[in-house]
Parts: structure tokens; C-alpha cells; sequence
């Protein structure tokens, strides 16, 4: 994904010399291409992140389109009042990245967890938050917030989403279904989608059919599929690496609940509003705190009394 | 550069801060007084700018960092012609764009937001950065205050901003010596304050910040050849202007009323 983005990034520059990239000291050899090709537009303010918002919030006042790119939660839980008041206040064209969304740097331990940023950065007003599930949907996020108004944040993972429908097409806001079914649907975001992909395989053996719903978008929420589903499914569930509190899903309860698209069952999967402190790697992380492909599959069919 | 007329301007806006502060009941009134001379000697002689198209590509920018005296600044706008006089009165009342805090919507001339301190040198530091990739020649002005200085995000902007030579930028320290609750030698010292600023890259100049001829000719002198950013460290007292004000934490705090408003638009005719 993070290369998707680094590619996506280098096709922008070539056309725009407004385009500016700013790191606070992390991507160590990945942005070698981009600082060769277009060296004036490339900065390290150091390991400062207070300060990589700040200069990119005042390059983007003088006309500048700005991105800036740090790990886990550093590009956004330690600069967050500099989003707050001179990103986002001043709704300005400033596109925050982390690479390392949910449990992608695991061992690395809690400080590398990014888990609430989600729920955190969808409550500020004038940011777009988006959160691909594979290489194709980061390089298509990258271009489409390069062009969108306001202050983006791109959450990029470490685990690849498979890529599914390749005929797709990539709006903010509209989601992608990667597979049709009948009886669950899989709100999902992140490369977590691929244990969604394992546990719909195994629902299928047990004779559950779902639909997989990539909603790479988060805020804006895509509501028109979200009232379609859940009047067509028995029991809707939204999958996230993160805080299952304010999160994905609490923006699909909110909407479903507030519009009276109220599916039948509703189910959040994610991080249930706790740290860990145990080492894994991601894949270990996600089975340690129930959101592998194994017990989504089990509380579903739990869920469904099956 | 006429002196009188400055220090006329200075006083002009001292007597608006009063007045706001007065109408509204909000606070800061000393951290205004404290740099209403500053603000007459840019708005007054200093910045390049435009009035009646605020967005003009080639203007000046100037950020006020210490936003809680956002009151001076559009004190200031007004007399230089930005938006009518009147809209002054609006100033912290229900339904108004003057916010305590300065912000810039709804009102011309105001380049920036601020109210939670240290954001204004980083931001404006990012502005000078621009100007230099675009190869612009217009200048980049901050106003801090020294209290300031203990927010940590400071420091990174003055090590970018030293590291990038951005000699397109100055930023002006109202070194009053008060903040919030005690003076700043007590809450956290600040000196040797000039050699910290020096040892981060950047040149220093030391001035009283209430002399507008001494003022206007550091500001506006011809450093663009020395690769530093500039810093201008202006001696000042908080509520000056005011005898009863002048040097009280209190007037940090307190909007002058009855007696205490008559007396201190008295000192100020």
C-alpha cells in the first residue's frame, strides 16, 4: 500500500510543482525516488510533528498542496491540535499519511498501535478520512485527495487487501463491493479485508452467503449503500482495525439508527476498547483480540443461531 | 516614516482595546496594550498590503501568534482601512466574528487564526518556506509572546526555520516578562533568551518595543543577505498606556469598567 501511495504520489508531482511531501523523519530509503526526481518538493522537518502540520498547513495557505506522512499515530494523535486548529480550521489542502494503521507495526508494541485514529480524526470537521484495503484503492486515495478540497488523512496499512473487482472505479465516498451474497454483508475497511475474504469462505461452507463491502471511505460515510443493506441482509457487520468506539462502525450505528435503516443484526468487529500490551505480529494481534477470520466466523454463525 | 503618526495609530489602538474589552467583557487587555506599538509601526509603515484586495499575491503576511490580543489586531485592520471602525463594537458579542481569540473568517486582513499558543511561528514558517520554493520576495512577520515560548513546537519551527535559511521571515517576541500567572523568569525561565535564539541560527536584535522609530528601523533594514531568520525581541510593559495597568497579571484577566474604564480612556487622550 505505502508503495502504491509513493507511486501515486511521484505521477502527481511529475504534473504539479505545487505538489509538496513532508516527512517527520520516517520512511527511511522509500522516498529516495521522489527526493531524486523532485527535489524541491521534498522535506524532512525532522522528528518534529507539531511542526510537520504546522509548515504544511502554512505552505498550503500559500497555495501549495501538501502531504505529510509519518508511522502509527505520530502524523495524527501527536500533532492533533495543530490538524484541529490550522489544518482543518482553515480547511486547507493538507493530506495526512500513516503507514502502520491497527496492529500493522504489532510487536513494535502499544506506542505503534495505531487503533483510535480512526474514531479520532472522522470527529474533526473538514477532514475526509480514508482507509484503503489494498495497493489499488491507496493509489486511487492518493490521487483523489490530491484533488479534494479540505484536510485528508489516508490510513495505510501493512497487510494487502486482495484486489478483487479490477473494473472498479474509486470515488470518495462510494464504497466497492468485492463479493456478492445473500444473507450476511461485511462492512469493511483496511487490509483486514482479508480475513472478512477467509471467514465469508467458511460462512459459505456452513451455508451463510455474504456480500463484502469495501468502504475505503469512512467519513463521508456512503449511506445510500448502507440503506440498501440493511433492509436486504439478515445481519450487516463492519469489520475495522481499530477501536470498535467511534469508529467504522459507530458511523454505520449512527447512520442506520438516526435514518431508520436499521438492519435486523448488527454487529461491530474490532478492538474492544483496550491497549495491548501482548508482542505479535499482526496476524497474531488480530486472532489475540477477535478479529481474525476464525472468530468473525464463529460469532457470525453464533450471531445467526446456527 | 512619520513618528507621530505612529505613535498616534498606537494610540488609536490602545483606546479601541479599551473600548472592546470594555463592551464585551473580554480579557487580555494588557497583552494588547502591551504590543500596540508593534502593531502601529507594521500596520502603519512596515507591511506591504493592499486594503481593498486583502488576498493580494504580494502583500506582506503577518501572523499574530499570541491570539488572545486578536483585539489589536483588528483594531488595527480597521484603521488601516480593512473593514469599517464600526464592526469594532462587535467585538466578543453573541453572533460577531471577532472572537477573542483572532480568527480569520468573516474578517479581511487576517491571515491566520490562533488562540492555543505556539502555532503561529510553525505555520508561519511553513508561509516563508513557499516563498522561498516560489522564489517570492514578499516578507513573513510573527508576533509572539515570551510566555509563548515555553510551548515546545516552538522550538522545532526555530530549528526549521534556521536549517532552511529562511531570511524572508522575522518573528517578534513581546517580551513583557508576564504571563499567565507569575512573571516568566518565575514560571520558566527564559534567559539567556537572546543567546537561545542565537545558538538556534538566528540573528537577534534587541529593542524597546514601545519606541516606533527604533522599531520601524529594525524591521525594516535590509537583512536579506545573511541567510538567518530574524528575531526581534521588543522590550515591552504589559499594559502600557494604562498607569494602573502596567505591569498587573491581573489585566490579563480583567476588562475595565466603570471608573477603571473612564480613567484609562483618560490616560490615553
Amino acid at each position: 500500500m505505502r508503495d502504491s501511495f509513493i507511486q501515486s504520489l511521484i505521477s502527481i508531482a511529475k504534473k504539479d510543482k505545487d505538489l509538496v511531501l513532508l516527512t517527520a523523519d520516517l520512511g527511511f530509503v522509500i522516498f529516495d525516488e521522489f527526493e531524486s526526481m523532485f527535489p524541491g518538493q521534498y522535506f524532512n522537518v525532522g522528528v518534529a510533528e507539531q511542526n510537520l502540520t504546522s509548515i504544511a498547513s502554512g505552505l498550503a495557505l500559500e497555495g501549495k498542496k501538501v502531504f505529510t506522512y509519518s508511522l502509527g499515530n505520530f502524523p495524527t494523535l501527536r500533532c492533533l491540535e495543530q490538524i484541529r486548529n490550522d489544518a482543518c480550521y482553515h480547511n486547507l489542502n493538507v493530506n495526512i499519511v500513516a503507514s502502520g494503521g491497527g496492529f500493522s507495526y504489532g510487536q513494535l508494541g502499544m506506542s505503534h498501535h495505531a487503533t483510535e485514529d480512526i474514531s479520532i480524526m472522522r470527529a474533526l470537521p473538514n477532514v475526509t478520512v480514508v482507509v484503503p484495503s489494498n495497493p489499488w484503492e491507496a493509489e486511487q486515495a492518493t490521487q483523489e485527495l490530491y484533488k479534494s478540497e479540505g484536510v485528508g488523512y489516508l490510513r495505510l496499512d501493512k497487510t494487502n487487501g486482495v484486489q478483487k473487482n479490477l473494473d472498479s472505479i474509486f470515488k470518495i465516498g462510494k464504497s466497492i463491493s468485492i463479493q456478492n451474497g445473500d444473507d450476511v454483508c461485511f462492512i469493511v475497511c483496511g487490509g483486514i479485508i482479508n480475513e472478512v475474504i477467509n471467514s465469508a469462505k467458511s460462512l459459505k461452507e456452513a451455508g451463510v452467503s455474504s456480500e463484502i463491502i469495501s468502504m475505503h471511505t469512512i467519513k463521508p460515510l456512503d449511506e445510500k449503500i448502507l440503506a440498501k443493506v440493511s433492509k436486504k441482509y439478515k445481519l450487516v457487520v463492519s469489520v475495522e482495525e481499530g477501536n470498535v468506539l467511534g469508529g467504522l462502525g459507530s458511523a454505520i450505528s449512527e447512520f442506520c439508527m438516526e435514518s431508520g435503516h436499521i438492519p435486523q443484526k448488527f454487529m461491530k468487529i474490532g478492538l474492544k476498547d483496550t491497549y495491548s500490551s501482548i508482542v505479535g505480529d499482526q496476524a497474531y494481534l488480530r486472532s489475540k483480540y477477535q478479529m481474525d477470520a476464525n472468530y468473525i466466523t464463529e460469532a457470525i454463525l453464533r450471531k445467526l443461531s446456527i | 516614516m512619520i513618528e507621530n503618526e505612529l505613535k498616534l495609530l498606537a494610540n488609536k489602538i490602545r483606546r479601541h482595546a479599551i473600548k472592546m474589552t470594555s463592551i464585551g467583557g473580554s480579557s487580555h487587555v494588557g497583552s494588547i496594550l502591551s504590543i500596540a506599538d508593534i502593531l502601529a509601526v507594521l500596520y502603519g509603515a512596515v507591511l506591504n498590503f493592499k486594503p481593498n484586495q486583502p488576498d493580494w499575491p504580494d502583500r506582506d503576511r503577518f501572523i499574530l501568534s499570541k491570539g488572545h490580543a486578536g483585539a489589536g489586531v483588528y483594531a488595527a485592520l480597521a484603521e488601516s482601512g480593512f473593514f469599517s471602525v464600526d464592526i469594532l463594537k462587535t467585538h466578543y458579542q453573541n453572533g460577531s466574528n471577532l472572537s477573542g481569540h483572532v480568527s480569520h473568517k468573516g474578517i479581511p486582513g487576517v491571515e491566520f487564526s490562533t488562540g492555543s499558543l505556539g502555532h503561529g511561528l510553525p505555520v508561519t514558517a511553513g508561509m516563508a518556506l513557499a516563498a522561498k520554493i516560489d522564489k517570492k520576495n514578499h516578507h513573513f512577520f510573527v508576533l509572539m509572546s515570551d510566555g509563548e515560548c515555553n510551548e515546545g513546537s516552538n522550538w522545532e519551527a526555530i530549528m526549521f526555520a534556521s536549517h532552511h535559511r529562511l531570511n524572508n521571515l522575522t518573528a517578534i517576541i513581546d517580551r513583557n516578562m508576564l504571563q499567565s500567572i507569575h512573571s516568566t523568569e518565575e514560571t520558566l525561565e527564559l534567559e539567556p533568551f537572546a543567546e537561545k535564539w542565537k545558538s538556534f541560527g538566528w540573528d537577534v536584535i534587541e529593542v524597546d518595543g514601545h519606541h516606533c522609530k527604533n522599531l520601524f528601523d529594525e524591521l525594516t533594514k535590509d537583512r536579506i543577505s545573511n541567510n538567518k531568520p530574524l528575531c526581534i525581541i521588543a522590550n515591552t510593559t504589559k499594559g502600557k498606556g494604562v498607569s494602573f495597568m502596567e505591569n498587573k497579571v491581573l489585566w490579563h484577566y480583567r476588562s475595565p469598567k466603570g471608573d477603571e474604564f473612564d480613567n484609562a480612556i483618560k490616560e490615553l487622550e
